[in-house]
Parts: structure tokens; C-alpha cells; sequence
């Protein structure tokens, strides 16, 4: 198992027969879904298919009832293993940005290489710097979230979420709470971090986006995914008819 | 949020059993939830065992036994100071509804807007300075001794209603300052909401910002209510006869300590189910808290 990490064909991220139900409501009815090194994964689909809650299950936020979810070769789902350690290789971006309130941009930045890896504090507090530079929010670092715009505060939780240098990316319709004209700055980012080769899943519901940055897109359907595919041939030419009623129906 | 097979295996989910692997899981969890808990009962009965025996091998115990905790003084006593006990109830019921009664006014009193109201404000402000800074025991001393002294008419004498008139303006001002963290709590875009319909000031207050800052206080007002249910022992100083000066009386009668540990044990069993209560009100909050925070108003239901 150890050695099939450095392997590049096998999967970085391995989700199988994941399967999650909220007392009655099965939200994720075996669902499999692999994610590579350096792919970008779309997964698109109504409210309430699913897409956020895999993501949670697959950032162990949610224990997942039935499955295995494999980060580079190892099962993350195992209740043996230090879910903590799994969840600082994954970066999660949330749909209301979740940024701490109660500290400046730099200290949400710092916070977790700081608690969780020890970072001394000028070196933390360099590589926020970093990573806010390459969000393009340097002159920010000491203000507070409320004072930053929607769009300024999610690419903030992006740069959170880098200075970690997690394995894969997690992000949960990180647009789907901003302004129209917020939006393109956000977008422009992840396209932008896709091309430095940052692996990424996303549940999206800007299917052009989808279109021009994954790789793969995903279609959530009743729990399961229903098709999946290259980009251009889900969103453009969908083989099952649940699917080509979907995108009717979003893109009008 | 651990999943235990027999509730996952609700009507609706009927095909699906727990794979091989999933069920290893759970009896995995189970194993710990069961290791932690044997862990959690030894380590309690292991520090009660240390507990009480350092306390029956100190050498003043048997004296100490005999004079606070003498079962035949505890079962004589014991009907006294339930009777003061139920005195404790009915002036803690009752100051209960006037503090609150006062203290939501004073509340509502510091958040009137505008020059008109300043001397309201300045009253209400005034008022909860004096009575959050003096000591209750003091309010009890100058209320139950001075009041009476003016020979006003209409004035009680009871110690009963005296006291209880204290506990009532010591409370108040504490109690207003909840209601007030309360309404200040509520987001200014929901007043805002309100008045863009057209409701008045008041009208938002009282239909909109009321009800949510009352929620949001409830557990601390309980745990107010907890204070207020001891406090109401320290009428006894006014000479009312309440739980504690039953047991003063019944240690005299018996020149034996005991009745001050029934008197003590009732307070608690008094208190105990408010206090849970609280911590039940308050876990639900914080549970509903957490939830919406969690799924972050995402797919997840």
C-alpha cells in the first residue's frame, strides 16, 4: 500500500463505495470517485445531491457509514488512524469563507502552521506573506475579515488554506456567496492555481468555469454519480438524459 | 457524529448492510466508546475510594461524624427545615417573576434611543451601577432594617416581603444586564428587515429583536435563577424562618450540627434539576450552533 503513493498512476485521491445517510436521508449512496496528481475534478449537481457533504466526508468532517476514502494510498476513513494529521494534508475552502473573525488576515493564516506544525512565528508569518502575495491580498495582512470584501475574504481562506501545502484542495462553491462581479477575482485565482499544479476538487455551480478549468466533471445524481467524464464532454454532449436535464435547467 | 448500524438501518435505507469493512469499524468504535467509559467509571470510583478515605482516617472524623452527621438529629430536623425550604420556593417563585418583570424594563430602558430619554437612561443606568456593585447582604441589611425605620405607612415589616424585596432589586440589575447583552446581540440587518416592512421601532423591538435576544439568554437567566434559589437562604438574617434559620433553630434545639447539612443537601436537590435544566438548554443551543455553522448553509440538508 505505502509504495503505491509514489506511484503517479496510482490515484492520489480514492474514493470507494462511499456511502452517507443522515438518519433517514441518504445523501451518498456508494459513491466512487478518483482524483490524480495535478487533476482538477468538478463535481456538479442539484442542491442537496451530495457535493458538499463528500467533500465533508472526504476532509473527515462527517464520518462517512459505509466506504473507503484512500489519500496517497492510505485509508483515511480507518477509525484507527490520527484524523487530524489527514486533515492538515487537505485544504478545504468553504462556501461562507469561514475565516476567524476574532483575528487579522495574517493570524488566520498563521494559526494552523503555527498550532499544527510548530512553525516558529517569523517563518509562519513569512509564508503567509507568501502565499497572501500570491492571492494578491500582501497589503491586507493586518486588516480583520469584516474588512475585507466577499471576494478578498474567500481568496483569504484560499491562501489559508495553501500555507498548509496540502495534498489536494477541497473547495465547496466557494463563489456561490459572492457578488457577481466578485467572482471572476476567485475564479481567476483557482484557474491560476491549477496551472502552478495544485490538485483540486470542487463542487461548483459556475458551469462555465467547469468547462474551462477541470479536467474531469462529476455529476451527482440520488447519491451516486451518475456520469462522469472529460469536461468538454459532460458539459457539452452528456451521454444520460439526467444529466443533459440538469444542465437545461442551469444553464437556462 | 458516530453512526450506529441499527440507526442507519432505518426504513427507506432497507437494501444496504454495512460492508465487511464498515462493520470491523463499528465494532472498532464500540471497543473504545467501551474502553473509555470503563477508564472513565474506574478513575471515578478509584478517586471517591481516596476521597473518603482521607476523610474517615483523619483523626478529628469520629467528632466531626457525631456532630454533623448524626442520622437520628437528620430524620428529627428534617420536617422543620422542609417547612422553611418551602418558604426558599415561594420567595424565590415570586421575587423570580418581578425580577424579571423589572429587569426586562430597566433593559428595555437603557436601549431608548434619542436626548427625550436621557433621564430614563440615566435612571436605568444609575440603578443597575448601585445595585450590581453593592453587596446582596448589605441590600438585605438596609432594606429589611432601615425601610421599617422610616414608620412610613404602607410599608411591610415582614422579614418575608422585605427580603424578598431586596433579592429583587440585587437581581434586577444583574438579570437587566442579561437582557440587555441579549438585545444587543441581535443583528442591527434584523431590526433593519423590520423597519423596512414599516413596523415602528417598538413594534420591531418587541416582535422581532425581543424574541430572538430572549432565546439567546435563557441559559444564563436559568443560571441566575440558580443563584437566586440559594440566595434566598440569606432572608433568614431578617429573622424570616427559611430553610437556614429552621436549621439554626433545630442545631440549637439539638446542640448538633446535622440540620445544617440537611438544609444544605435540600438547596441542592433544590437546585440540581435547574442546573440541569441549563446545561440541557444550553447543549441544545450549542448544538443547533454548531450544526448551521458546520454545514456552512451547504448541500448538507
Amino acid at each position: 500500500m505505502p509504495d503505491a503513493a509514489r506511484d503517479d498512476a496510482a490515484p492520489l485521491l480514492s474514493v470507494q463505495a462511499v456511502r452517507k445517510a443522515f438518519g433517514a436521508h441518504v445523501v451518498l449512496d456508494d459513491v466512487s470517485l478518483d482524483v490524480h496528481r495535478h487533476q482538477v475534478v468538478a463535481l456538479i449537481g442539484a442542491s442537496g445531491s451530495g457535493k458538499s457533504t463528500l467533500l465533508r466526508c472526504i476532509d473527515l468532517l462527517e464520518d462517512v457509514d459505509d466506504g473507503v476514502i484512500e489519500l496517497e494510498g492510505r485509508d483515511i476513513t480507518d477509525p484507527r488512524l490520527d484524523a487530524d494529521a489527514a486533515r492538515a494534508r487537505i485544504g478545504m475552502v468553504f462556501q461562507s469563507y469561514n475565516l476567524f473573525p476574532h483575528r487579522r488576515v495574517l493570524d488566520n493564516l498563521t494559526l494552523a502552521p503555527r498550532l499544527v506544525r510548530r512553525t516558529p512565528r517569523a517563518e509562519a508569518e513569512e509564508r503567509a506573506r507568501t502565499a497572501l502575495d500570491r492571492v494578491g491580498l500582501a497589503r491586507k495582512a493586518d486588516a480583520f475579515p469584516d474588512q475585507l470584501s466577499g471576494g478578498e475574504q474567500q481568496r483569504v481562506a484560499i491562501a489559508r488554506a495553501l500555507v498548509m501545502e496540502p495534498a489536494i484542495l477541497l473547495l465547496d462553491e466557494v463563489t456561490s456567496a459572492l457578488d457577481p462581479e466578485l467572482v471572476g477575482e476567485v475564479l481567476e485565482l483557482l484557474a491560476d492555481l491549477k496551472r502552478s499544479g495544485m490538485t483540486m476538487l470542487l463542487a461548483t455551480h459556475e458551469m462555465g468555469f467547469a468547462r474551462e478549468v477541470a479536467d474531469e466533471v462529476c455529476f451527482l445524481h440520488a447519491g451516486q454519480v451518475h456520469e462522469r467524464g472529460p469536461a468538454h464532454q459532460v458539459l457539452g454532449d452528456p451521454r444520460r438524459e439526467r444529466t443533459r436535464e440538469f444542465l437545461r435547467r442551469v444553464t437556462g | 457524529m458516530t453512526t450506529d448500524p441499527a440507526t442507519s438501518a432505518v426504513p427507506g435505507a432497507s437494501a444496504w448492510r454495512p460492508s465487511e469493512r464498515q462493520q470491523e469499524r463499528d465494532a472498532y468504535r464500540r471497543g473504545r466508546t467501551r474502553r473509555s467509559f470503563a477508564v472513565a467509571a474506574v478513575s471515578t470510583v478509584a478517586l471517591a475510594a481516596v476521597a473518603v478515605a482521607g476523610l474517615v482516617s483523619s483523626p478529628g472524623w469520629p467528632r466531626v461524624k457525631a456532630s454533623f452527621l448524626d442520622p437520628e438529629v437528620a430524620r428529627a430536623s428534617l420536617p422543620a427545615v422542609l417547612d422553611g425550604l418551602w418558604l426558599n420556593v415561594r420567595v424565590m417563585a415570586v421575587s423570580a417573576v418581578v425580577i424579571v418583570v423589572v429587569a426586562l424594563l430597566l433593559a428595555l430602558a437603557r436601549t431608548l434611543p434619542g436626548p427625550v430619554f436621557f433621564p430614563v437612561r440615566a435612571l436605568a443606568t444609575a440603578y443597575v451601577d448601585v445595585f450590581r456593585g453593592l453587596p446582596l447582604i448589605l441590600v438585605l441589611l438596609l432594606v429589611g432594617f432601615g425601610l421599617p425605620g422610616l414608620r412610613l405607612t404602607g410599608v411591610p415589616t415582614s422579614a418575608v416581603v422585605l427580603g424578598g424585596l431586596a433579592l429583587v432589586l440585587t437581581y434586577s440589575a444583574y438579570v437587566a444586564e442579561v437582557f440587555r447583552a441579549g438585545i444587543e446581540s441581535v443583528h442591527p440587518s434584523q431590526v433593519a428587515a423590520a423597519r423596512a416592512l414599516g413596523l415602528s421601532r417598538g413594534q420591531s423591538l418587541r416582535h422581532v429583536v425581543l424574541p430572538q435576544a430572549v432565546r439567546r439568554v435563557v441559559p444564563p437567566l436559568l443560571n441566575d435563577l440558580v443563584a437566586l434559589s440559594k440566595d434566598s437562604g440569606l432572608i433568614s438574617i431578617l429573622g424570616a424562618i427559611d430553610a437556614v434559620r429552621a436549621a439554626q433553630i433545630e442545631t440549637a434545639r439539638y446542640a448538633n450540627f446535622t440540620p445544617y447539612v440537611v438544609a444544605g443537601l435540600l438547596f441542592v436537590a433544590l437546585t440540581i434539576p435547574l442546573t440541569r435544566l441549563t446545561d440541557a438548554l444550553a447543549r441544545r443551543s450549542g448544538w443547533l450552533g454548531a450544526q448551521s455553522a458546520a454545514t456552512g448553509g451547504g448541500a448538507a440538508r
